[in-house]
């Protein structure tokens, strides 16, 4: 009996160590967000019982849960829409696990299945990426691997189909996605150039798409190649980098079926050093849609990623007309200037002075016919030509503008922005008809610092135009107890609208509470009708009426 | 009754294996002149580290990380303190990442995660995420937001973990 005792104790004590250090390396984080919407009529924004259509309530959700042990790694994404929140795509509607994967991961060699997401270069001809905010989200499910030979070498190749809400992939419903990069940093590989101040980084990739062609009457390529170049130097204070992506004919509904290829370039040449970040980039597109998919529009499915360049506003009435790329074609620069006015001169001060000037402009491409008999961009043509370095008038978006950021003392701040806009309306919204929207809008920031965790801080802003909507205001005032508590009153007013029916005031109030890494928000009130943009993606947002609570935690 | 106690420590053990060990997640992304920079060079000697995230598009991270900035000479001095700002600036403006840091004087390190490769790895939603972590590389202490003076609040914990008054 006592034999078999100290055997059972020293068979327990053997698998509680080999267990406790394989649990040592094990690691389980996660983390949780809900956001709930709950709709109300009001008879002042248009908002009926029939507009809601009984959706009284709208719930978006996610549980993420990653586990790691040792090299290995597997993690899962749980996401409910029921139903979606307004502004989602009604496609959005449902529940599931749209992310699950398992990897193996060494020092030079990592391995994944099931959904991820990767991004080659700048994105040009291949990124797959998740912006919940937006509802966006074009992962891969498939299988990826990475490489690294030696130093300064990295090899990957995906291939797998990409998410199309919650529609699962079968035979011909959409297309397969297969792509390769590699990139080498010379500084790493040469040993001459290990220590010099001159770096430079050269990248390559390639990706097909195949899809069926089951279509009537055209007879479409199958395969779809585009390819990249790109490459990254530094010297000392200037920092070069520049893409060009290069894709074969691929007829789609985005670009009404045109057998044109397409081709994109991104350059940025800045100069940095402290106190003072100069950076122009250019970029020019031209029919470089990309989906998994040719028969879909909209922001699903796509495979290349075309970053917009100009400026994303933080404030209310900045960000009232964000621009979004339009693939089909656009050319534009952009420009920008940071620099600080250092501490202890006349209009630095005590803490210094920053001011940030920027410049952006984009004009579509210049279309000529490809003949007498057709017209520009016919379908079932090749659509167009167009000389490379040659911009059309058409100007779809030009921003001006400057920032101040001045400290006074420990106990205010301010920020100050002037900016000129103009936006075309018809083309980056479809609002067909509409005159572009010429806009002037100023903002002031103030923050009073009462104490070391209390203070209080004011927002007030004008945007004045003839066009679209007319003219607004808005003013903000926020209390915050660092580093849990916030309330905040804010009110939009539109009061120069044409329409004198629609000068509506948009009053919200808000209160949040965080401790740690948990968050609850609750506004209430109401909100106008705008586009929200996360990165390169933008989400129309109706007006609406009611309360939201957003609660989400980490761990 | 000894061999009682003994069992009791074998299972106190094994269960404490069970307790959270969190470190940071090893994933490359890039420096701020675009070379890879693995997420395992995020270290500091045994002394205590900050990790924020943030974007350009972020004015409550971009005061976080200012804020961060007035103090960090004398939080370096008194603490050993190290920060590690990591963007999620996307290919649209990563470019744009250097000209501002340098344009606003930030003294300390800034990592570019263009794909949310790091972010998504470390499970931040919202930003500006700010994790805190000690002198072993374990995560003790994590928030997001920021309000005038939550700096304040971080650094005692910071204090705390380098052992100062």
């Amino acid at each position: 009996m006592k034999r078999i005792f100290l055997a059972f104790i020293l068979l327990f004590f053997v698998i509680g160590l080999s267990a406790q250090s394989l649990l040592d390396q094990s690691r389980v984080n996660g983390s949780f967000q809900i956001d709930g919407q709950f709709y109300m009529p009001d008879n002042e924004l248009g908002i009926t019982d029939s507009v809601i259509g009984g959706r009284k309530m709208g719930l978006n959700g996610f549980g993420n849960i990653t586990y790691t042990l040792g090299n290995f790694s597997a993690g899962m994404r749980y996401e409910a829409y029921l139903t979606p929140i307004a502004g989602f795509d009604p496609a959005q509607e449902g529940n599931g696990f749209p992310y699950v994967y398992a990897s193996y991961n060494t020092e030079n060699l990592s391995v994944t299945a099931g959904n991820f997401y990767e991004q080659f270069g700048n994105g040009l001809v291949l990124r797959s990426y998740e912006e919940w905010t937006l509802g966006y989200d074009n992962s891969l499910n498939g299988l990826k691997a990475t490489y690294r030979p030696v130093k300064g070498v990295n090899i990957k190749a995906v291939y797998g189909s990409q998410r199309y809400y919650w529609q699962k992939f079968e035979r011909n419903s959409r297309g397969i996605v297969r792509g390769a990069d590699a990139e080498v940093e010379l500084n790493e590989v040469l040993p001459s150039m290990n220590t010099s101040d001159f770096r430079i980084t050269l990248g390559g990739s390639a990706v097909s798409k195949f899809q069926r062609d089951a279509d009537p009457s055209y007879f479409l390529p199958e395969n779809v190649g585009a390819f990249a170049g790109r490459v990254n130097m530094s010297a000392g204070k200037f920092n070069f980098m520049s893409e060009y992506a290069y894709k074969i004919n691929d007829p789609s509904s985005t670009n009404n079926f045109i057998y044109k290829e397409g081709q994109a370039l991104l350059s940025s040449l800045s100069y940095s050093q402290r106190g003072l970040g100069i950076i122009l980039q250019v970029k020019r597109v031209d029919n470089m849609s990309f989906k998994s998919d040719r028969g879909v529009t909209g922001n699903a499915l796509d495979i290349s990623f075309i970053p917009p360049l100009n400026r994303i506003h933080s404030y209310s009435l900045t960000g009232r007309y964000p621009y979004a790329t339009q693939p089909n074609g656009e050319m534009g620069l952009q420009f920008q200037l940071n620099y600080k006015i250092p501490k202890g001169s006349t209009l630095g001060g005590k803490y210094g002075t920053g001011i940030a000037l920027n410049f952006s402009q984009v004009n579509d491409i210049q279309r000529l016919a490809i003949n007498d008999s057709t017209a520009i961009g016919q379908d079932g043509t090749l659509g167009y030509k167009s000389d490379f370095f040659k911009v059309s008038d058409h100007i779809f978006f030009r921003d001006f503008n400057v920032e101040v950021d001045k400290k006074f003392n420990s106990k205010w701040k301010a920020v100050v922005q002037y900016m000129n806009l103009l936006f075309d309306i018809a083309t980056i919204q479809g609002k067909s008809g509409q005159e572009p929207v010429k806009a002037n809008i100023a903002l002031t920031d103030v923050t009073w610092r009462i104490n070391s965790t209390r203070s209080l801080r004011f927002e007030l802003q004008g945007l004045w135009t003839k066009q679209d909507k007319g003219n607004w205001a808005a003013g903000l005032i926020e209390y915050a107890i660092a580093p849990q508590w916030f309330f905040a009153v804010a009110d939009q007013y539109n009061y120069g609208n044409k329409d004198v029916n629609h000068r509506n005031h948009y009053f919200t109030g808000s209160l949040g509470y965080n401790k740690d890494t948990t968050r609850i928000a609750l506004t209430f009130g109401r909100q106008a009708e705008g586009v929200v943009c996360v990165g390169g993606v933008c989400r129309q947002v109706p007006a609406s009426s009611g309360i939201t609570l957003t609660l989400s935690t980490n761990f | 009754m000894n061999k009682l106690f003994f069992v009791f420590v074998l299972l106190f053990a094994t269960v404490a294996g069970f307790a959270q060990q969190t470190e940071i997640p090893v994933v490359t992304i890039k420096t701020i002149n675009g070379q890879n920079f693995s997420t395992a060079d995020i270290t500091n000697n045994g002394k205590p580290i900050i990790l924020s995230f943030w974007a350009l598009w972020c004015k409550p991270c971009q005061k976080e990380l200012d804020a961060f900035n007035e103090n960090y000479a004398e939080w370096q001095k008194e603490t050993g303190v190290k920060i590690f700002a990591v963007s999620i600036d996307d290919a649209r403006s990563t470019n744009k990442v250097l000209p501002l840091v340098n344009g606003k004087g930030w003294e300390f390190e800034v990592l570019l995660d263009a794909n949310s490769d790091f972010k998504r790895a470390l499970n931040v939603n919202m930003i500006p995420h700010t994790f805190l972590i000690d002198g072993n590389g374990k995560i003790v202490a994590q928030h997001t937001s920021y309000f005038e003076g939550s700096e304040l609040e971080l650094y005692e914990k910071v204090k705390k973990l380098a052992g100062v008054k």
